[in-house]
């Protein structure tokens, strides 16, 4: 998703709908279950620590942990803070929306600590060696933030019912929902690529040491390494080396099927990536001539989407071994 | 073994504000550079390894674009690790000891300006106990100092974080005869090593950094004096648990060239690292160096590489 900003940078999100989806594996999938369940369980290690939270595998020797049901046990649900940081200003995906302390808190029957927010009102109010309890939330799915975060002092560390838990399988996958923003600049290539779009024109940049031409531009050349930074106004015209038909709606193309393909525009030395369209797709084939359709001048903004697609001109087709290097 | 040494280093003139500039432009002129001045073309490089990070610019592949100021086809020999290019080194020098190979380059880059560190971070942690969370950097920077200050070590327990920095860095290693053809004073690696810890930030002592002080001795610091030292120290509260655990002293200059505190491009700061203090051979102002990396949340993973110059590598063929 992109979007134009007042300073002429571009917003960028990164972000998997609905979140990436991950495999908890047996051990993570039990403390995450205990976790629903309000109540904190960590793994023991052949030589009898206890590790909240549990890992799959004993860091000092590698031993497979967890397997047997007594190697669980149960912890808390206060415990210690072993160390702490304060967050002065907490972002929108922080677990508390006043000043924290993330902290290292380790259960009363654990051997490692495990990292949380601390909502202790002000930073005087943190030491290392304090004593805080966990704060559950209502509604709890089997996640880390299933502690809403916690509290200082032993508690009691009351545990809302969820409904209908007795029903619930055991968690066995975690959906990780997480975005990332980004304010782009788009720099002297491409701007100067995408000034020449806005005006229907294609723009292409050419290596000064073995000639090639390429579009989209680039600012070196592939081959030599060395700049490409002499430019040149190509013709919206070119042949059709391959192509895709697509029955699966992309963001560009919402009407299937739709046609893919790379165009290897008359002056140029490398295909581009274009919508093929105004064709019948049993009738697109290699070899085809093609020529731009683009969006009226009266319409056109500053962008690639000015080229709608390219649309059969009609000329013979030309011979596959013309074109054969760019396949 | 065979002797491998660092015999070019180059690095951009980094920005703490977004230029416009790709990957490639980045890389580009420091490939041209490191190439310039040990007189190897192109088609004379062995093998090519980068580091960098696709979530920087949000750019799958984004590594990719930075292929094209290699010249990469026809296809050459080519790798490159999802991490800071210090390790791309540590790949190619262990390829270099393959014997079939005398040259590699390498180079790492990364935009830190365009992205959200602390967002960007967290998702390089336990993606099950620790990403959902968000904590981010510099909270994990801020939990190490604070156990320094508790063990009582004189440091800040507030630590801010470098400014948010772009550019690059390349570098040509080269082996044996080759290395002395294109360089007046190669700087040997006579010792290279990487260790890491759990990833459970909760399992470990954030007093100690027992990776650090394996790589250390695996890599053979002890053996001799350390004239100068370039550490990866984004927090300035790690420097002093670094100097303990790599056992430097007190004569050991430390960041002379300024240091991560002062240029930051994520993902190449590392091998600048190697860069700077492979620089102190190739002047002449040091005869036996340490570089460090780092990665992972807490100095989790550690690498440590002693170059020297050839008057006291064993070989003394200077």
């Amino acid at each position: 998703m992109t979007a134009q900003t007042s300073d002429e940078r571009v917003l960028h999100v990164l972000e998997f709908p609905g979140g990436y989806t991950r495999s908890t594996g047996p051990v993570i999938g039990r403390f995450l279950t205990g976790l629903r369940s309000g109540r904190l369980f960590g793994v023991r290690t052949p030589d009898g620590r206890v590790l909240v939270p549990p890992t799959e595998y004993d860091p000092q020797t590698a031993a497979a942990l967890g397997g047997a049901d007594e190697d669980w046990v149960e912890v808390g649900p206060a415990g210690t803070v072993t160390g702490w940081t304060w967050v002065d200003a907490p972002r929108d995906d922080h677990p508390l929306d006043r000043p924290f302390a993330w902290a290292l808190i380790k259960p009363d029957g654990a051997d490692t600590a495990m990292l949380h927010a601390v909502d202790s009102g002000s930073k005087a109010a943190m030491a290392t060696g304090m004593r805080v309890h966990a704060t559950w939330r209502g509604e709890r799915t089997g996640s880390v933030k299933d502690i809403a975060f916690f509290a200082p002092g032993e508690g009691p560390a009351e545990v809302p019912a969820l409904d209908g838990e007795a029903e619930l399988e055991p968690v066995s996958v975690v959906a990780l929902p997480h975005r990332l923003e980004y304010r782009l600049r788009g720099g002297t290539v491409w701007n100067h690529f995408i000034d020449g779009m806005a005006e229907g024109q294609i723009r292409g940049t050419r290596c000064s040491a073995c000639g090639k031409v390429f579009v989209p531009p680039r600012g070196a050349c592939p081959g030599d390494g060395l700049p490409a930074t002499e430019w040149v106004d190509l013709p919206d015209t070119g042949v059709l080396t391959t192509f895709a038909v697509n029955n699966v709606p992309a963001a560009g193309a919402p009407e299937v099927p739709f046609i893919s393909g790379y165009v290897l525009l008359d002056g140029a030395d490398i295909a581009m990536l274009v919508l093929v369209s105004d064709v019948p797709w049993q009738d697109v084939r290699i070899g085809m001539r093609v020529k731009a359709v683009w969006v009226p001048p009266g319409r056109r903004t500053r962008s690639v989407k000015n080229l709608k697609w390219f649309a059969p001109t009609g000329e013979p087709d030309v011979p596959y071994e013309q074109f054969e290097e760019y396949v | 073994m065979r002797d491998v040494a660092v015999v070019a280093f180059a690095q951009s003139a980094h920005s703490f504000s977004d230029l416009g500039w790709t990957e490639a432009d980045l890389v580009m002129p420091l490939v041209n550079e490191v190439l310039g001045a040990t007189g190897l073309k192109r088609s004379e490089i062995g093998f090519t390894c980068s580091g960098s990070n696709d979530y920087l610019v949000g750019t799958p592949f984004s590594f990719v674009a930075a292929l094209d100021t290699i010249g990469a086809w026809p296809p050459i020999a080519e790798s490159h690790v999802e991490q800071d290019a210090a390790w791309a080194l540590y790949e190619a020098w262990v390829r270099i000891q393959h014997g079939d190979i005398d040259t590699a380059l390498v180079y790492g880059f990364g935009k830190g300006t365009v992205g959200d560190h602390v967002g960007i971070s967290s998702l390089g942690y336990d993606p099950y106990y620790l990403a959902p969370l968000v904590p981010g950097h510099v909270a994990m920077a801020g939990l190490q100092a604070r156990a320094l200050k508790d063990a009582g070590f004189d440091v800040d327990p507030d630590p801010t974080p470098p400014p948010a920095t772009d550019g690059a860095a390349a570098v040509i290693l080269a082996a044996g005869d080759v290395a002395r053809r294109v360089c007046s004073r190669p700087a040997w690696i006579r010792g290279l090593d990487h260790r890491i810890e759990p990833h459970g930030i909760g399992a470990r002592d954030l007093t100690r950094s027992a990776s650090a002080a394996l790589a250390a001795e695996r890599a053979g610091v002890a053996t001799g004096p350390v004239e100068f030292a370039e550490l990866h120290t984004r927090f300035e509260h790690e420097e002093v648990l670094l100097r303990q655990s790599l056992g430097l002293d007190e004569k050991t200059v430390v960041n002379a060239s300024g240091g991560p505190r002062k240029a930051d491009p994520i993902m190449a700061t590392g091998l600048i690292r190697i860069g700077e203090a492979a620089s102190r051979i190739h002047d002449g102002s040091a005869a036996r160096v340490l570089a460090h990396a780092t990665a992972g949340p807490c100095l989790q993973h550690n690498l440590v590489c002693v170059l020297e110059a050839d008057s006291i590598s064993p070989e003394g063929k200077r």
